[in-house]
């Protein structure tokens, strides 16, 4: 008998390891970055574009270049994806159609971003003419946060009682208007919920927008839909790993870093806490 | 009978193969309380539901025969159902108000099929409330969340949301079987008074309810209508032996 | 316009909106094909897929992927190695033996974690982990397979660790009460009837993790090291096939054969990772009817 405790014991311990080591590599992690970034962080490297090859100045141009492809891309991916949530949901009778259209966005989750990016360019940069621009990037990077979208939002149409529609409905109210008027202000919270972590893939992504929208230097800013743009991710790619001034520019790198993992984990941090508070005062 | 506002003509109800309604063809009169009573799954509530169309939500049915309401059948396939659902409505077993306050609960509807301007809807929404006597307990609070009322006073708003749409008929599914005694027999004393104005059609499983309230009872045992007559002789004197077994509590 | 006609309308417009996944998945394979099968015209699909030497920039240019296969592969062992183990087991951590309020906080951690972008983590790879491992082990160099391994280990559990956790809490309390009251252990529960109620969930995640691992570039780019071999020992670097793309696309001469080799090998990565989405999508089903038929 004491051998099966003594199991037990040694199990538990292992596991409470294991939630120890992700712990730990996590904090670790994050407080590394910070320790080394935090002094980078200045007025002066928030607001100003980069100087001498990037040595020294600011990262600026990258952060507007995020904030525009990740705009453009909630901007495509929200309404594309709660339409087709709601017909999911809402409208499609279970059949051949709708599951191909489910094992569709399935399986549109699971394309690696680098074959996102190589799809962005053939079609957008090549085909459509739009060349490497925030058009691209940000139509390349609403698709792949689509599936996110979808899933998020159908998830909290489901939500909704059914007791609402059949109310609604009982009224003489038409199933279009119901929807409009009760299911979707319902679910909103959830809607809302996916479409910040959404916004927060967006922002952190690489390999979509290497090819289709990113570029290591513009002069200056962008002022049209078909200019290339700086962007956060693809500015710490480049500063660790391509130019002339690696070593130099080291400082300046973790102060990237540190600005987009607060930028990313800030946005995943409000999107939690959105859904705890709405999980508790739901009132149904 | 008298003046007739319903009338189904044989009707038979299908979930996929399964039969649920068989030749049922009664009238259902003005103006007055008709009852429908019977074992669990019996298809009380299934017949109540096909007076505004609500079985069409579910996937998979088929309805044949007539049910005709002001000289049309409402399963004419010209026929839009939001149209049915406007003049005939419905207070389900649990109340369901709308995650909203309390006023907006009742506007909802009207507003939705025309209705405009501040004064018209505020004068309806207590028009309607007082109907479903609920004024006196809410009218300094229409603006809080319906939610916030107890079981019985939701009932009561959802019974003033249906009446607020000024239908002709009022469908009622086990309206008290989820409240307490009082609430219960608020509402019952609410239905009496609705008659004057409105037709009820209620279905219940509580049969001194359906011999306290209504004009005439239907009662269905395995989708089939068994028995049809004003309350009084159902009650006292049923032709049928199935009825009178029910009555006496034999079985259901 | 009647009520009915622009019901009928919404609906309608609605059912494109939802086709545009399907749509836009279709575009993905027919590009992938369009720029991709050029190469097929120089080189064989067997020399391709099979051939050792990957130099698309020599004279004469050499296009063969297998070294580039075999390093995704590599990484992505190793990587499920680490992050099996790590997800399961703080996956039971969470569902079964946390008190109430650490759970609270470590369920938001392993979330956060995975929102991390993966150039931050190959970053840190890069200017942290490969310098501490160069002279630690005394190596040539510390962008290798250890590496990437690890980081992709890091980028996987959080896909593990959710989706188990989910199987684990779907797990009915029925199961559990039957074993308490035969006078099993917490462990032995735990060990012998919850998890291997669960065990269709627990896989589907694990096929997933390891599907996210084969398909993530910007660790493996800045961390694997580059080579393009055929690797020897678990500190020898590799090239593993989203990295080689990534690499590479930014020389290769628009519509050259090199173009067209990188889209090819993106073709072979695409239907890589979507088998293994088929083979969770097939798992996860079997797993439902297994749950709710037990009842």
């Amino acid at each position: 008998m004491r051998w099966r405790y003594l199991k037990q014991q040694i199990f538990f311990l292992t596991v409470r390891l294991s939630a120890l080591i992700i712990a730990v590599a996590i904090g670790g992690f994050l407080a590394y970055i910070v320790v080394h970034g935090i002094g980078a962080i200045t007025w002066e490297f928030l607001t100003q574009p980069p100087r001498d090859s990037m040595t020294r100045g600011g990262i600026m141009p990258a952060i507007l270049g995020t904030f525009y492809l990740t705009a453009g891309a909630i901007i495509i991916a929200l309404p594309l994806g709660v339409a087709s949530a709601v017909y999911l949901s809402e409208y499609a009778k279970e059949g051949m159609v709708v599951r191909i259209i489910r094992l569709g966005v399935n399986c549109l989750a699971g394309v690696p971003s680098i074959v996102f990016g190589l799809f962005g360019l053939g079609l957008f940069v090549v085909f459509l003419r739009f060349g490497v621009s925030i058009l691209s990037g940000s139509l390349t990077l609403a698709f792949l946060i689509l599936p996110t979208i979808i899933g998020a939002s159908e998830e909290a149409l489901k939500a909704v009682p059914q007791t609402f529609r059949e109310a609604s409905l009982g009224l003489g109210v038409s199933k279009w208007q119901t929807i409009l008027r009760i299911v979707l202000p319902a679910a909103l919270p959830g809607i809302l919920t996916g479409s910040i972590l959404g916004i927060g893939r967006a922002a952190g992504e690489t390999a979509p927008i290497m090819f289709t929208a990113a570029a290591f230097f513009t002069a200056k800013l962008p002022s049209s839909i078909f200019d290339e743009v700086m962007a956060l991710p693809y500015h710490v790619y480049v500063l660790a790993t391509a130019g002339t001034h690696i070593e130099e520019t080291r400082p300046l790198q973790y102060g990237t870093v540190l600005v987009l993992v607060a930028l990313v984990l800030g946005i995943d941090l409000i999107a939690i806490v959105i859904r705890s508070y709405v999980r508790k005062n739901k009132g149904w | 009978m008298g003046d007739n506002i319903i009338e189904t003509r044989d009707v038979n109800f299908y979930y996929g193969d399964f039969r649920a309604l068989t030749d049922v063809t009664m009238d259902f009169e003005r103006n007055r309380v008709t009852a429908l009573i019977g074992p669990s799954g019996c298809g009380k509530s299934t017949l109540l539901r096909l007076l505004n169309r609500m079985n069409d939500l579910i996937a998979g049915t088929r309805v044949e025969g007539e049910i005709i309401f002001d000289g049309n059948n409402i399963y004419d396939p010209e026929i839009d159902p939001v149209d049915i659902r406007r003049r005939v409505g419905m207070v389900f077993q649990k109340p369901n108000p709308f995650p909203k306050s309390i006023f907006n609960n009742i506007i909802y509807g009207p507003r939705l099929s025309g209705i405009r301007g501040k004064a018209a809807l505020e004068a309806l929404a207590e028009q309607s409330l007082r109907q479903a006597s609920l004024w006196d307990e809410v009218k300094d609070i229409l603006g809080q969340s319906a939610m916030a009322l107890s079981g019985g006073q939701q009932q009561r708003l959802c019974i003033a949301r249906a009446l607020a749409m000024k239908p002709e008929v009022l469908l009622m599914d086990e309206p008290t079987s989820a409240l307490d005694p009082i609430s219960t027999a608020k509402i019952e004393e609410l239905i009496e008074e609705l008659k004057q104005v409105y037709t009820i059609i209620i279905v219940t499983h509580n049969m001194q309810q359906a011999a306290r309230i209504s004009d005439y009872t239907g009662f269905f045992y395995l989708g089939k209508l068994i028995e049809y007559s004003p309350t009084e002789k159902l009650f006292t004197t049923p032709a049928v032996k199935q009825t009178e077994d029910y009555i006496t509590g034999r079985f259901g | 316009m009647s009520r009915k006609t622009r019901e009928i309308i919404i609906k309608n417009a609605l059912f494109f909106f939802a086709l545009v996944s399907i749509v836009i998945l279709v575009l993905i394979i027919l590009f992938l094909f369009i720029e991709g099968v050029p190469i097929f015209g120089v080189v064989s699909v067997r020399e391709f897929l099979f051939g050792m030497e990957w130099y698309p920039t020599y004279d004469p240019p050499e296009f063969g992927i297998w070294p580039l296969i075999v390093g995704s592969f590599v990484v992505t062992i190793f990587a499920s190695i680490l992050a099996v183990p790590l997800g399961v087991l703080s996956a039971i951590y969470i569902a079964e033996i946390a008190p109430s309020l650490i759970k609270e906080i470590f369920k938001p951690v392993v979330e956060l974690l995975a929102g991390i972008p993966s150039v931050v983590l190959g970053f840190f790879g890069m200017a942290v982990l490969a310098p501490w491992m160069q002279e630690t082990f005394d190596l040539p160099t510390g962008l290798n397979i250890v590496n990437a391994s690890l980081l992709l280990a890091l980028m996987a559990v959080p896909t593990i660790s959710s989706i188990s956790e989910d199987a684990l809490y779907a797990v009915p309390q029925e199961f559990k009460e039957a074993s308490y009251a035969l006078g099993a252990t917490r462990f032995e529960t735990i060990a012998r009837v919850i998890v291997p109620a669960a065990l269709s969930g627990i896989s589907t995640g694990v096929i997933l993790g390891m599907a996210r691992a084969i398909g993530e570039t910007m660790v493996v780019l800045m961390v694997a090291g580059g080579a393009a071999a055929i690797p020897e020992s678990i500190f020898d670097s590799v090239r593993p096939m989203p990295a080689s793309i990534a690499a590479e696309m930014g020389e290769a001469p628009f519509r050259s054969n090199h173009y067209h080799a990188l889209f090819a090998t993106g073709i072979v990565l695409f239907f890589l990772t979507l088998g293994f989405n088929l083979i969770a999508d097939y798992v996860s089903h079997k797993f439902k009817e297994v749950g709710s038929a037990t009842l």
